[in-house]
């Protein structure tokens, strides 16, 4: 009987607590740096595409929301599209961890709402960004092997010369 | 010809006024629950979210007026309408003050009330049961039994004030409490009321047909659109009855010092609809074998108890011993 009491009591000098409420549209919560928001894409810091079109976001992904196409431009690999629909993202950020070159990432950002559902596939001119996203420095190309127009085999950043099978000398 | 006008205007100003603020009530109470849980509650549509009062309304009536096609048809529309016309039988007999009020002078005021609040079971018990589910008959049985046990001890709860008064007439109740409200003499049959009271409107702590957890919804799960807002409105009018009948007899009406007498009837009835919205904001439901045995082994002889000891010291009062 008193415990009840005691809790009306207690409940009712809530009355004057501070309440816990963040009014959403006037204040807004706070996003942490590494909240998992919309995805984008990013750009390396020479300004090109950071995506190779490897597929592993695509095949990480649970709700195969992402869809692309590979193509190919002097041994440099583009998607011809990149596709995703938000509708069905989940946002676990599974595809930023598969993502070898950083290019697909999610950002702090959670208002994205749209009256109709089509409007939630974003295309690949809606992902790109101009920015080098959360990783400024990283460009794969310049520490990769592979040799595209611009940087031979053996020209990345901390890579030796291929050694010339042809010769005999040291 | 004015006095009809006037008797006119006190019938459908109180009609009015009760569903009115019935209906305000469902969005005080949310705003309330919400500053006692630390949130706003609804806080968008008009000042204060005031007019979601409006949207409910807009959307409560223009919901599909449907009837489960395994109910029985006609007791399952009849039972709605039975609890707001009873609660609003029963506040006919309500002195708001001397002059507004319907009945307030009507000599058998509180034993309508109490047959009203009787009847109010039966919507209860005939919309469990022509809702032919299992949720709403287990609802409705348990409204049944917890309406008729608590009946009991309310009817007992009141014959002290009845005693000290020596009227059924309210409005002579309230008049009896110039020097002293009954509270005071009364604190037990106040509080065994004030349970009672809680009880037979079935709000929590006590709203086992209801039940949220075990039964759905209760007597109303099978309801919706206005049929199931008029089961809404009725346990809120409900509510500001009991809340009114408390004033009224235990806390000297419309009474008191320095403001107008309208006034004071409102503050100590808002001050009580507080308090029933408060109860909902704190106290766990009770498991239905304590609700039963709370009800017959400590309220009932606890009123027993009550009235025997109040006609025992008026009795003494009016027959010094010589």
């Amino acid at each position: 009987m008193f415990s009840s009491l005691r809790t009306l009591w207690l409940t009712f000098l809530h009355l004057f607590h501070r309440r816990e409420t963040i009014l959403y549209p006037e204040t807004k919560p706070y996003l942490a740096p590494r909240f998992r928001g919309r995805i984008i894409l990013s750009r390396d810091p020479d300004g090109e595409e950071r995506c190779v079109s490897c597929y592993l976001c695509a095949a990480a992904c649970p709700v195969d929301c992402i869809a692309l196409q590979k193509t190919e431009e002097q041994g440099r690999w583009y998607p011809q599209f990149f596709r995703i629909n938000f509708s069905r993202c989940i946002f676990c950020g599974f595809c930023e961890e598969a993502c070898p070159t950083y290019a697909i990432q999610l950002t702090p950002d959670f208002e994205m709402s749209e009256y109709e559902r089509p409007n939630l596939v974003y295309e690949k001119e809606h992902l790109l960004i101009s920015g080098t996203g959360k990783y400024p420095g990283y460009n794969f190309y310049r520490v990769s092997g592979l040799a595209i127009p611009g940087k031979d085999k053996g020209q990345a950043e901390r890579e030796e010369p291929p050694v010339d099978l042809q010769t005999l000398l040291p | 010809m004015s006095a009809l006008a006037a008797d006119l205007a006190n019938v459908f100003g109180i009609l009015v006024v009760l569903l009115g603020v019935s209906a305000v009530l469902t969005w005080v109470e949310r705003r309330l629950l919400g500053a006692w849980q630390d949130r706003y509650g609804p806080n968008r549509a008009g000042p204060f979210g005031a007019l979601t009062v409006v949207a409910d309304m807009i959307k409560i009536l223009f919901k599909q007026d449907w009837v489960p096609p395994f109910a029985d048809r006609a007791v399952f529309v009849i039972a709605p309408a039975v609890v707001m016309v009873t609660t609003f039988l029963a506040f006919g007999i309500v002195p708001v003050t001397g002059a507004i009020g319907i009945a307030g002078r009507l000599n058998i005021g509180l034993l309508f009330f109490l047959a009203m609040s009787s009847l109010t079971v039966y919507s209860v018990v005939l919309g469990g049961w022509a809702s032919n589910s299992k949720y709403s008959l287990l609802g409705g049985m348990r409204a049944c039994a917890q309406m008729l046990a608590y009946e009991v001890f309310m009817g007992l709860s009141l014959a002290g004030v009845v005693v000290l008064a020596g009227s059924f007439n309210l409005d002579t109740i309230v008049r009896a409490q110039r020097g002293l409200w009954y509270i005071v003499p009364q604190f037990i049959g106040f509080v065994v009321f004030l349970i009672a009271g809680i009880a037979e409107t079935h709000r929590l702590p006590f709203d086992l047909p209801e039940g949220e957890n075990e039964l759905g919804a209760g007597y109303h799960t099978e309801y919706s659109g206005m049929k199931f807002g008029l089961f809404f409105i009725g346990e809120y009018a409900g509510v500001v009855l009991i809340s009114a009948l408390i004033t009224t007899l235990f806390l000297g009406g419309w009474q008191g010092p320095l403001l107008p007498p309208i006034l004071w009837f409102l503050i100590k009835t808002g001050f009580f609809i507080g308090f029933f919205i408060l109860l909902r904001a704190a106290l766990p439901r009770l498991r239905y074998d304590q609700l039963m045995a709370y009800g017959w082994k400590l309220m009932l002889p606890l009123a027993l108890l009550n009235l025997a000891v109040t006609g025992a010291v008026v009795l003494a009062l009016q027959h010094p011993a010589t």
